[in-house]
C-alpha cells in the first residue's frame, strides 16, 4: 500500500519534471527560432501594409513576392551574392591547398627544422585577429590593393587551426602503407593526391564548410578593406542598404534581402547538419 | 650521395609549407611585429609615413579618450553579463536536451541554426523587432505592453535599454556553440556513476552537483574562457543593432574602437589603433590568465 503510493508519487513527480523541461526547451526553441519566422513574414508583407500595421500583425493574409524583386532591382543584392560567392570560392581553394601541403609537410616529411616550424605555427592559433588587422590595413592600402579581390583573399586565406587539424587526421593513415607506396617508386606529391587526399576526405570535407561559413559572414575585413560598393561582400551589402538602402526606409524589402542572405547557409547548414556540426564541436569559434 | 638526399629532403619539406608560410608571415607574423612597432611610434602620419618620436603617448591618449573609456564600459559590461549568463542558460539547456529521448535531434537542429546565420543580416532582426518607431512600437514593445509596462526604444532609447537588446543578441548568438560542446559532454559521462546514485537515492540536484557539473566542469570551464575572448571582441553584433556610427550612439566596444581610429570619418590614425588593439590584448590575456588559475581549484580532469 504504501510502496504504491510512494510509486505513484514519483510518476507524478517525473511526469512534471518532464513536462517542465519540455516546456523550457521550447521557450528556447521558440527564442531561436521567432526571429526567422519574423523576417520571412515582413518580407512577404506589403510595403503598404506594413507601415500601416502600428501594432504589428503575426501573419499576413496576403503575401506578396514584390520586396525580393525590390532588393533585387532596386540595390545590386545580386552583385553582392556574387562578389561574396567568388569571394568564399577562391578564399576556400587557396586555404585548402595551402593547409594540406603544410599538414602534409608535418605529418609525413622529415626535414629540418619541422619540429620549430609547427610550434612556431601553434603559437601562431592565440594571436587574436585584432592585433594584426591593423598593419594588414596598412600593408593592402599601401599596395594599392583596397577594393580588389585580391586585398580582400589574401590576408583572409590562412587558418592555422586547420593545418592542426589536417596534420592529426594525416598522422592516423597507417606508416605501412607510406612505406609501401615509397617501395612502389611512388614520389611523395603523388602519394598525398592519390592517398591521403582520398583517405581525409570526411576532414576535408568539414574543413571546407567551416571555412565556407566564415567566408560567408565575414564582415570586418571587407569593411576595412572596400567603399566602393561593387566590391561589397554580403554582410557589407547589408549594412549599406541598412543605411542608405532603398531611397525611403522599407523594411520588408529590407527582410527580404536578409532572407536572401542568410538561405544559402541554412540549406548548406541542413545537408550537412552533422559534419558541421562535429566539426564545430572539434574547434570551430564563431568570431 | 645520403647527405644530398637529405639536403633534398629537407628542401622539399620546406617548398611543401612554402605557401603556408608566405600567407602566415605576410599577414600574420610581420604585422603582429609591426603593431608594437606602429604603437610606440608618436605622431605618425599616414600619408607620409613619417613619426616625431618613440614613445608611449600613443596609450595615454587612448587612456584618456572619453571614446575608449565609454568603449571599455561598454565591452567590460558585456562581457559580465552575456558570460555568466549564457553559460548557465547553456548548461540548463544542454541537461534538459539530455534528458529527454523524443524531439532530441529536431531540438539540436534548431538551436544550432544562429550560428550559421550572418550576424549582421540576422542583428537587423533583432533591431526591427526592438526598436519603437512614431509609426510602430515594434514587437517586443507589443508584448511589455501586453504585461502592463509602457513602452521603451531599445535601439535609440536610454542606455539600460540598449544594453540589454546588445546582452540579448549576444547571448542568441553564442548559444548555438555552447550547447552543442555541452551536449557532447553530457552524453559522454559515463552512465554507471548515474546507476549508482539511483541505487542511493540520491536526489536529482544533489546528482547534478555532485556527479553531472564535475564530470562536465573541464568542458564549462573550457566554454568560460572562450566565452570570456569571444565577448571582448564583440563587434560585428553591435553594428548590427546599432549602425556603423557606435560612438555617437554611446555603444562603441574596444574593437570598434579600434577600426574607428583605423578607417573610417574618425579614422586615420593607425597609431593610436594599434595602441588600443594592445591594450585589449593585453585585458584579454590577464583575464584568461586568472581563469586559467581559478580553475586549478575548481575543475576535475
Amino acid at each position: 500500500m504504501d510502496f504504491q503510493k510512494i510509486e505513484k508519487q514519483t510518476r507524478i513527480k517525473n511526469g512534471i519534471l518532464r513536462s517542465v523541461t519540455c516546456l523550457f526547451l521550447g521557450i528556447w526553441g521558440l527564442i531561436v527560432l521567432f526571429p526567422f519566422y519574423w523576417m520571412i513574414l515582413t518580407s512577404v508583407k506589403s510595403y503598404g501594409a506594413y507601415n500601416s500595421e502600428y501594432i504589428p500583425k503575426f501573419f499576413t493574409l496576403s503575401p506578396t513576392f514584390e520586396n525580393y524583386r525590390e532588393a533585387f532591382t532596386a540595390v545590386p543584392l545580386g552583385k553582392y551574392l556574387l562578389n561574396t560567392a567568388f569571394f568564399t570560392l577562391c578564399t576556400t581553394a587557396l586555404m585548402l591547398v595551402a593547409v594540406t601541403l603544410a599538414a602534409f609537410a608535418f605529418a609525413r616529411l622529415q626535414f629540418k627544422g619541422k619540429k620549430i616550424a609547427f610550434v612556431g605555427f601553434l603559437s601562431l592559433m592565440m594571436i587574436p585577429n585584432e592585433l594584426v588587422v591593423i598593419t594588414n590595413f596598412v600593408t593592402i592600402t599601401n599596395l594599392d590593393m583596397r577594393n580588389t579581390f585580391q586585398g580582400l583573399i589574401f590576408p583572409s586565406v590562412m587558418s592555422v587551426f586547420y593545418i592542426y587539424l589536417l596534420k592529426e587526421n594525416f598522422e592516423q593513415i597507417p606508416d605501412s602503407l607510406y612505406r609501401a607506396a615509397k617501395v612502389d617508386g611512388t614520389s611523395d606529391f603523388k602519394y598525398l593526391v592519390k592517398v591521403m587526399i582520398p583517405m581525409s576526405k570526411p576532414t576535408l570535407v568539414t574543413i571546407t564548410i567551416l571555412k565556407v561559413i566564415e567566408c560567408w559572414n565575414s564582415y570586418v575585413w571587407p569593411r576595412l578593406i572596400t567603399d566602393n560598393p561593387s566590391y561589397y561582400l554580403v554582410s557589407n551589402g547589408i549594412q549599406e542598404i541598412r543605411e542608405n538602402g532603398f531611397g525611403r526606409e522599407n523594411v520588408p524589402a529590407m527582410m527580404a534581402a536578409v532572407v536572401v542572405i542568410s538561405v544559402p547557409l541554412i540549406f548548406l547548414f541542413l545537408a550537412f547538419r552533422r559534419k558541421i556540426m562535429d566539426g564545430v564541436s572539434r574547434g570551430g569559434t564563431k568570431g | 650521395m645520403k647527405r644530398k638526399k637529405r639536403l633534398n629532403d629537407n628542401i622539399k619539406g620546406w617548398l611543401y609549407l612554402l605557401p603556408a608560410l608566405l600567407f602566415l608571415g605576410a599577414f600574420m607574423v610581420y604585422p603582429l611585429i609591426d603593431v608594437f612597432v606602429y604603437s610606440f611610434e608618436e605622431g605618425y602620419h599616414s600619408a607620409s609615413q613619417t613619426y616625431l618620436g618613440i614613445g608611449a603617448y600613443n596609450y595615454s591618449y587612448v587612456l584618456h579618450d572619453p571614446y575608449f573609456l565609454q568603449a571599455l564600459q561598454n565591452t567590460f559590461l558585456l562581457v559580465i553579463i552575456t558570460v555568466p549568463l549564457s553559460t548557465v542558460i547553456a548548461i540548463a539547456v544542454s541537461v534538459g536536451l539530455n534528458s529527454i529521448k523524443a524531439l532530441r535531434d529536431f531540438f539540436q537542429t534548431v538551436y544550432f541554426l544562429p550560428y550559421v546565420t550572418n550576424t549582421l543580416a540576422v542583428g537587423l532582426v533583432f533591431m526591427i523587432l526592438f526598436r519603437k518607431t512614431p509609426y510602430s512600437d515594434g514587437f517586443i514593445n507589443l508584448i511589455i505592453r501586453f504585461f502592463g509596462g509602457s513602452s521603451v526604444d531599445f535601439i535609440e532609447g536610454p542606455y539600460w535599454a540598449k544594453m540589454f537588446v546588445l546582452c540579448f543578441y549576444t547571448i542568441w548568438v553564442v548559444m548555438p556553440f555552447k550547447i552543442l560542446i555541452l551536449t557532447s559532454a553530457l552524453s559522454s559521462v559515463n552512465q554507471d556513476y548515474y546507476k549508482a546514485a539511483k541505487v542511493d537515492g540520491t536526489s536529482r540536484w544533489r546528482t547534478f552537483i555532485k556527479i553531472t557539473l564535475p564530470m562536465i566542469s573541464p568542458m564549462v570551464f573550457y566554454l568560460i574562457i572562450t566565452g570570456f575572448i569571444g565577448a571582448f571582441k564583440a563587434y560585428s553584433d553591435v553594428v548590427a543593432l546599432f549602425g556603423t556610427n557606435l560612438n555617437a550612439a554611446g555603444m562603441n566596444t574596444i574593437v570598434g574602437y579600434v577600426y574607428d581610429m583605423l578607417y573610417g570619418d574618425s579614422g586615420g590614425y593607425p597609431s593610436y589603433a594599434s595602441a588600443a588593439a594592445i591594450l585589449l590584448f593585453v585585458i584579454v590575456l590577464t583575464i584568461t590568465c586568472i581563469n586559467l588559475l581559478g580553475s586549478k581549484k575548481h575543475v576535475h580532469y
